[in-house]
């Protein structure tokens, strides 16, 4: 009952968004163009860096497209759903409208992380799953259910990460108020994410993974990709995953007892 | 602007890109294709960083705020032209974070002690004044961007679409010496190159033709100008107020 309460809620929310959102019908054209030119971009930029001896960090150029397309659909989902709702976090907090979402008879976290969605992001997650359909082709991957349970295990678990730092860095608003850059400094690390983690120094690779796990994030789905990856590497990404949910939740619970209302 | 220091900081550290590029490069010794060696191409990545941040623009973004809400309106009364307020926010803003950047270059310099150098005056005034001009540049493109708010109200998307062009082919990412021939034959015509990579090979001390790239540069500048003050006639003509 409490589930079904929640998912009607959310068909609500996609209605309501949606219709706003169709109202800037150019702007999702434009924003195609931009995530197509955005995807050409960085695979040019890594045919320039496999210019030298066709290898970085013991990838081949088209193991690293795999990786190209998992940071294009986690990119997508991240413009679709976190982006416009994190953000709002922001606003909400600094003209107290925070208010009123608590006063709603639902989960505050609930609402704040899916009321709005942007649907120019989903063209770009459908990009990024032609490009790894394309990869799974040119490299051969073989599609069977151990492979298709990992990757979708592997994958989801890089989507509860990078929800929980965007939700992690937007929480952190009721302090500080202002976070845009804050959020601009989360944007250019997770941008490592597109090159596999073992082209980076030792101690880069260390930082990307222990304080911000952008390594776990597109790397170890793409070596699922790839049967490359040991089930420790996979079982680790699972428990960090957990716990990055489970932290952020209690972030945000620890937060809203500093919240002291604005402007009202 | 000094209120807004912690948020400055933030934004300095954004900039950061470069420096995980350059450890790419040299990781992995991608410079031996292109023949500069690994001390000038960390210069050029501590270069790339510094131009960015005395170059970064985002007048589209206020501009979009401001028209939407309606506060150009009383902007506009003023014998002023809006856009001197953008641009005086913005320099205020570079120098503030000059302390920032260099905190950052300090960092850099303890990781890489081999790289240290220090630029002749000469090339330093000249690399200001290239970096100067990049900033004009970008400020011009964004502003004619910002004046299609007359229009659409939602420039920041175009602008958006403008950045991608701008990260991949400035030199940011990569420097254009290291782009292939198919590139290289068209590049150094469009504005791209001379944003980051031209000024940055100048104060890094990379072989670059200084007399083309800042004639390249101020070029630029007397083609965007016309086309910004034509922009900027028709849309005020346009300019219906909103949310007053």
């Amino acid at each position: 009952m409490n589930l079904s309460k929640y998912l009607k809620v959310y068909t609500k929310f996609l209605h309501t968004s949606l219709a706003s959102e169709l109202e800037y019908k150019t702007n999702i054209l434009v924003d195609l163009i931009t995530a197509i030119l955005s995807l050409i971009g960085s695979i040019f930029l890594l045919s320039i860096f496999f210019q030298n001896n066709g290898y970085i960090g013991g990838w081949k150029f088209e193991q690293a497209l795999i990786i190209q397309g998992i940071y294009t659909i986690l990119n997508g989902i991240t413009n679709t759903w976190f982006n416009p709702n994190l953000t709002e976090i922001v606003k909400h907090i600094r003209e107290g409208t925070l208010d009123f979402v608590l006063l709603k008879p639902i989960d505050s976290q609930f609402f704040i992380s899916l009321k709005k969605i942007n649907p120019s992001g989903i063209l770009e997650i459908i990009l990024g799953f032609f490009l790894l359909f394309f990869c799974i082709r040119i490299n051969q991957v073989n599609l069977n259910f151990s492979f298709l349970s990992l990757s979708f295990i592997t994958i989801s678990c890089s989507i509860c990460i990078l929800y929980s730092l965007w939700f992690f860095i937007s929480t952190t608003t009721i302090w500080f108020v202002k976070t845009w850059n804050a959020i601009e400094v989360l944007r250019s690390f997770l941008y490592i994410g597109r090159f596999p983690l073992n082209s980076f120094s030792f101690s880069l690779r260390i930082f990307f993974s222990i304080f911000i796990p952008i390594a776990f994030i597109t790397t170890i789905p793409s070596e699922v990709f790839l049967g490359l990856s040991q089930l420790w590497k996979i079982l680790l990404e699972v428990f960090v995953a957990i716990v990055f949910l489970i932290t952020s939740r209690k972030f945000w619970l620890f937060a809203l007892k500093s919240y002291s209302s604005a402007s009202s | 602007m000094l209120e807004y220091r912690v948020e400055i900081a933030l934004w300095a550290i954004s900039g950061i890109i470069p420096f995980f590029m350059l450890n790419i490069w040299t990781n992995n010794n991608l410079n031996e294709s292109i023949n500069i060696s690994n001390i000038m191409l960390s210069r050029y990545f501590l270069c790339a960083f510094f131009v960015r941040q005395f170059s970064v623009v985002w007048v589209v973004f206020s501009f979009e705020e401001d028209c939407l809400m309606g506060k150009i309106s009383p902007y506009l009364i003023q014998p002023l032209n809006p856009f001197f307020r953008y641009f005086a926010q913005h320099l205020a803003e570079q120098i503030t974070r000059f302390p920032f950047a260099l905190i950052i270059a300090f960092f850099f310099f303890i990781f890489n002690p081999e790289s240290i150098w220090i630029p002749n005056s000469g090339i330093l005034i000249l690399s200001i004044v290239s970096t100067f001009l990049s900033f004009l540049i970008q400020f011009l493109i964004q502003s004619i961007v910002a004046c299609l708010c007359f229009w659409t109200e939602k420039a920041s998307s175009i602008e958006r679409l403008l950045f991608i062009p701008t990260l991949f082919l400035s030199g940011l990412l990569a420097p254009v010496v290291s782009f292939p021939a198919y590139v290289k034959s068209w590049i150094y015509l469009t504005p791209f190159p001379y944003l980051i990579d031209f000024p940055a090979n100048l104060l890094s001390g990379n072989k670059t033709n200084i007399s083309g790239g800042l004639s390249m540069q101020i070029l630029w500048i007397f083609l965007l100008f016309p086309l910004f003050k034509k922009i900027w006639s028709e849309g005020t003509k346009k300019y219906t107020a909103m949310g007053s």
